[in-house]
Order: C-alpha cells, then sequence, then structure tokens
C-alpha cells in the first residue's frame, strides 16, 4: 500500500518542483476532408476538428482535479495541411483561408495552439507545397493560434537545399508581417529535417501520415523535479548522477503515461505516445539550464555543458522508456532560449553564444530554439544556419529544428518580450560572414552514407 | 473502483482530523486507513478513502475539501490514488 512519504514526494514534486504535464495534443487526421471546392474543404476541416476536440479541454481539467496534477496545454495537430489543399487551393489566400478555419476551430475548443500549417519537403516541393511555404508569412499575421512547420531534409532523403533558401526568405518575411509584435510570428514557425509524426509540442505539431485517425499524445515535463533530485547527490560521481537522473525521469514519465492513458479512455480516442522531454518555461525553478547548472558549471555554455546535456538526454530517455509503454515525439531536453530563465541568464552573463547552442543541438533533442537575432539578419544568413542545423539531424540520424526569431527593428543586446510560455530573450550575435554564394547554388545535398561511421 | 487519498498539510489545530471525518461521514465515504505524523509543528495526514458509495461526483469532493481545508487553515487534497501508485510501484 502506498504510503505517506510516497504520497508527499510526489506532491511536493507537483507543488514545489513545478511537475506538470506539459500537453495533451489531440492529434486529429483531415485526409477525409479533402475537396476540390476551397468552401466544401473548409467546412470540412472546422466539422471534423470541432466533433473529435469537443471534449478534450473539459477532459483535460477533468483529469487536473481528480488527480491533482497541473495539465498546461491542451493542443491540436493535424494532418500537414499542404497534403490535403492541393485539389482546392491556387494561391496562397485560398491557403490562409484554410489557416483562418483553423484558427477558429482553436479558438471554438478552447485550445491555446493548433499544429499541421505544415509541408514535408525533404526532397522536393510539389506545386501546393510551395503554395502553402509561400502563405505562411500573411498566415501566421492573419491568425492567432496556428502553427506552421516545414521539413527540409530527413537522414533518408538527404537536404533539400531549394527549400532551405526559401525558408530564409519565409523566416525573414514572417518576422516582417509581424514586426508590430517583435516579430511573434517566427515563434510559431519551425523548419525540421527528420520531424517527427507524432511530436505533440508545439510549435512543430503536426499529424503525421503514418498516425490513425485520431490519436491522444502526452507531453510530460519536469525540468524542477530533475533539479532537486540533483541537489540531493552534489559532488557524487557520475553513475549516480545517471541514477539519479535516470530514476526521477521514471516517475515524471508514469504520470504522463498515466494520464495519457485516462484521456485516451474518456475521450474514446486511442493512445499514441507519451513524449519524454524535459520542456523548460520562463519561471523560475523549471529550466534546464539550472539542471546543467546544478551538474557542476558555474554558467550553462562553459566547457562541459555538451556533455552535460548528452547525459541528461541520454538518462531521461533511459528512465522514461521504462515508465511508458510507447514513446514517441521529441522525447529529451529542450534547450528554447527565450522559455528558459537559467539559458537567458547565460545569454546576458556571455557564456551562451549561438555556436555554443549549435554544438548542444547534436545531442538535445530537437535544435536551434526560440532563439532572437537582429532583424537585420539577411535570409542567406538564416537559411545557412538551417542548412547546419540540418546537416546535424541529416549525418547523427537526429531530428533537428531551427525556430529563429529576427527581431525586426532590435539588435544585438536589445531584450524582446513574446509572452507567456514564450517568454523573453536577449537578442544574440550571429556570424556575420557571408554564405550566400553556398546557399543560392539550389538543388539538394544527397542523402548520407550508413557505413564507415567516424 | 480505485481507491482514493486525501492529504491533510497545515498548522497543527484542534478538530482537523474531526472535521475531515465529518464531511467525508456526511458522504458517505469511508474511510480505510490513516497515517498522520507532525513536522516541525506541522500537521501531516493521508487517508485512504473508498469514495463508492459517495454521494458526491468526485470533483465536487475536490472542491469541497479545498473549501472545508480553507476554513481549517490547512491545505486539503484530494486525488486518486493511481498517480501515487503508478509513480511509485513498478
Amino acid at each position: 500500500m502506498i504510503n505517506i512519504l510516497e504520497v508527499n514526494e510526489t506532491n511536493n514534486m507537483i507543488e514545489q518542483e513545478k511537475l506538470d504535464v506539459r500537453t495533451i495534443t489531440l492529434g486529429i487526421s483531415l485526409l477525409d476532408c479533402v475537396d476540390a471546392s476551397l468552401d466544401a474543404l473548409n467546412q470540412k476541416i472546422y466539422a471534423k476538428i470541432t466533433r473529435l476536440a469537443r471534449n478534450l479541454v473539459s477532459t483535460g481539467r477533468e483529469i487536473e482535479l481528480e488527480y491533482g496534477i497541473p495539465i498546461v496545454n491542451k493542443r491540436i495537430s493535424v494532418t500537414p495541411i499542404a497534403l490535403i489543399a492541393g485539389p482546392a487551393c491556387s494561391t496562397p489566400d485560398d491557403f490562409v483561408s484554410i489557416a483562418q478555419t483553423l484558427d477558429k476551430a482553436a479558438a471554438d475548443m478552447g485550445v491555446n495552439f493548433i499544429g499541421g500549417y505544415s509541408a514535408i519537403v525533404s526532397k522536393g516541393m510539389t506545386r501546393t507545397d510551395e503554395l502553402l511555404i509561400r502563405s505562411i508569412p500573411l498566415a501566421l499575421s492573419a491568425t492567432e493560434r496556428v502553427c506552421s512547420s516545414v521539413n527540409i531534409g530527413s537522414t533518408k532523403t538527404g537536404i533539400n537545399m531549394d527549400a532551405v533558401r526559401l525558408m530564409g526568405e519565409i523566416v525573414k518575411e514572417t518576422a516582417e508581417a509581424t514586426k508590430e509584435q517583435n516579430s511573434l510570428g517566427c515563434a510559431k514557425l519551425v523548419v525540421f529535417c527528420n520531424a517527427p509524426d507524432d511530436n505533440p509540442f508545439m510549435a512543430g505539431a503536426f499529424h503525421g501520415i503514418s498516425e490513425a485517425d485520431a490519436v491522444i499524445h502526452v507531453g510530460v515535463s519536469g525540468p524542477g523535479v530533475v533539479k532537486h533530485a540533483l541537489e540531493s547527490v552534489r559532488g557524487k560521481d557520475f553513475e549516480i548522477l545517471c541514477e539519479t537522473v535516470k530514476k526521477t525521469a521514471f516517475k515524471v514519465t508514469r504520470v504522463g503515461q498515466l494520464v495519457a492513458q485516462v484521456a485516451s479512455e474518456r475521450l474514446g480516442i486511442p493512445f499514441g505516445i507519451v513524449d519524454l522531454s524535459l520542456a523548460p518555461t520562463p519561471s523560475v525553478g523549471d529550466s534546464v539550464a539550472e539542471i546543467l547548472e546544478e551538474m557542476g558549471l558555474e554558467s550553462v555554455g562553459a566547457p562541459g555543458t555538451t556533455a552535460a546535456l548528452a547525459l541528461l538526454n541520454d538518462q531521461v530517455k533511459k528512465g522514461g522508456v521504462m515508465a511508458s509503454s510507447f514513446v514517441g515525439g521529441l522525447s529529451g531536453a529542450f534547450i528554447p532560449v527565450s522559455e528558459d530563465q537559467g539559458m537567458i541568464d547565460a545569454v546576458i552573463r556571455g557564456s551562451l553564444t549561438l555556436e555554443k547552442l549549435e554544438a548542444m543541438t547534436c545531442v538535445c533533442s530537437v535544435g536551434l530554439d526560440m532563439i532572437a537575432i537582429p532583424g537585420k539578419t539577411p535570409a542567406s544568413t538564416i537559411a545557412g544556419i538551417i542548412a547546419d542545423e540540418a546537416a546535424i539531424g541529416m549525418i547523427n540520424q537526429k531530428t533537428t529544428a531551427v525556430r529563429l526569431i529576427p527581431v525586426i527593428g532590435k539588435d544585438v543586446g536589445d531584450m524582446v518580450e513574446f509572452g507567456g510560455l514564450l517568454g523573453h530573450a536577449p537578442v544574440q550575435q550571429v556570424n556575420t560572414f557571408d554564405c550566400s554564394k553556398f546557399i543560392n547554388r539550389g538543388g539538394r545535398i544527397p542523402a548520407p552514407i550508413h557505413s564507415f561511421k567516424n | 473502483m480505485s481507491k482514493t487519498i486525501i492529504t491533510v498539510v497545515g498548522k497543527d489545530t484542534v478538530g482537523i482530523i474531526a472535521k475531515v471525518c465529518t464531511y467525508l461521514a456526511n458522504n458517505q465515504i469511508n474511510v480505510e486507513d490513516i497515517s498522520q505524523t507532525i513536522v516541525q509543528g506541522y500537521f501531516n495526514m493521508m487517508m485512504i478513502v473508498d469514495t463508492d458509495r459517495s454521494s458526491k461526483p468526485f470533483s465536487e469532493m475536490v472542491t469541497d475539501l479545498d473549501v472545508l481545508g480553507d476554513e481549517i487553515g490547512v491545505k486539503i487534497r484530494c486525488q486518486r490514488e493511481d498517480i501515487f501508485t503508478k509513480m511509485h510501484r513498478i
């Protein structure tokens, strides 16, 4: 039988160490909504989302209340819109009307973000893919809750450098289109390599074609719980450090698995996966950077940071995998800058640079995330950063992503406020040497060889 | 049906258990186990209860106990047992 110490441990994790379930994400396939008429397509999309997601928020609240665990976000992901919009859309404006339908459905269901305004162009772009991509700046400025992502490469296909060049321009145009809100549109736009089909976390969530008609995915969190556990093993060797992270990750993930099962049962929608991520928020004590510093770094970015992050990421997976029957999504430690107070402080202190963040993305769960850069950064430089990040993902067979915010009108050292969970960030220095001749070559980088691993 | 865990944490005062138990009795909730300690003057109690015959929906009970806690000056939480067993038992 459960005892008072165990009950207190769990409740302390929730109350003092900010343990929460970060998101319940309902993935919905829109493949059966395809129609040659734009009006009919929009109607079918709205009807399907609102039919399946009707009880999502209320069920989430019920679970929060009964189990005493906060569920921070309830969200929806849909089939990449580029896959379903072809017959009905012939201009970027047509696509924007779909974004507005998604926005309205999300608002009416009470969810704060809906993901899937996406295109998968790892090898080549169809006309529909390109139209959707070109509509992203307008779509993100005309909507509030819609999130967009574009997959421009994979280990199997190589990197579509035409798409990389285009995305450099699109990120820049999105920043311009939302410059009144500190270029906030870019916080809702992710450029991926090896994007997973079942990611529950925004802004990169979409419902991949390998998924069922509707599924429930859950993203856990809990950097504060890991940090607290590590405080009790200060000065101990790496074996003990790793064991502590692993055990903590197990406990955190079990809560996610429970919530996923209960939500799936109550909504009558199959359970997909638990995403074992340590997802920070801007509040103090909910930071991945603080975990790395607790391991013994003076400030994140110091030598040793990549090793510390690698072991954290690996132990989180080792602990979490046993706690859940199905693990997926991005699973690992997120290192967004603006959403993590420890990262923000490290940038201000001068210990964390863009180049060190790039090195960290080789071992973290995703990539360069929520980083504010000067608004004057050229599109080709942004494309160069995307290409670098995609290359890391392609070669290392992992998901990488870029979510950069070139904040129009701001320069290095300025602070930018994005609000809420998106946080705030100091504008960071970007290498100013030119890469436009490289980016403008066009074409594809071939898929990598899978032998001779050195 | 799974069990429910009620925890009460706060400054020790006369009649905490009595008030909580009165509420439970009035709502047909059976107490199966109680453990209690005082840590640095703070009252810390855990009850395992069976709500199968309770006259109230679970969510209402959570809210009622929260309000009762405010009246007594302690924090009362009422949670389904699964969250603890899943976390601490393989």
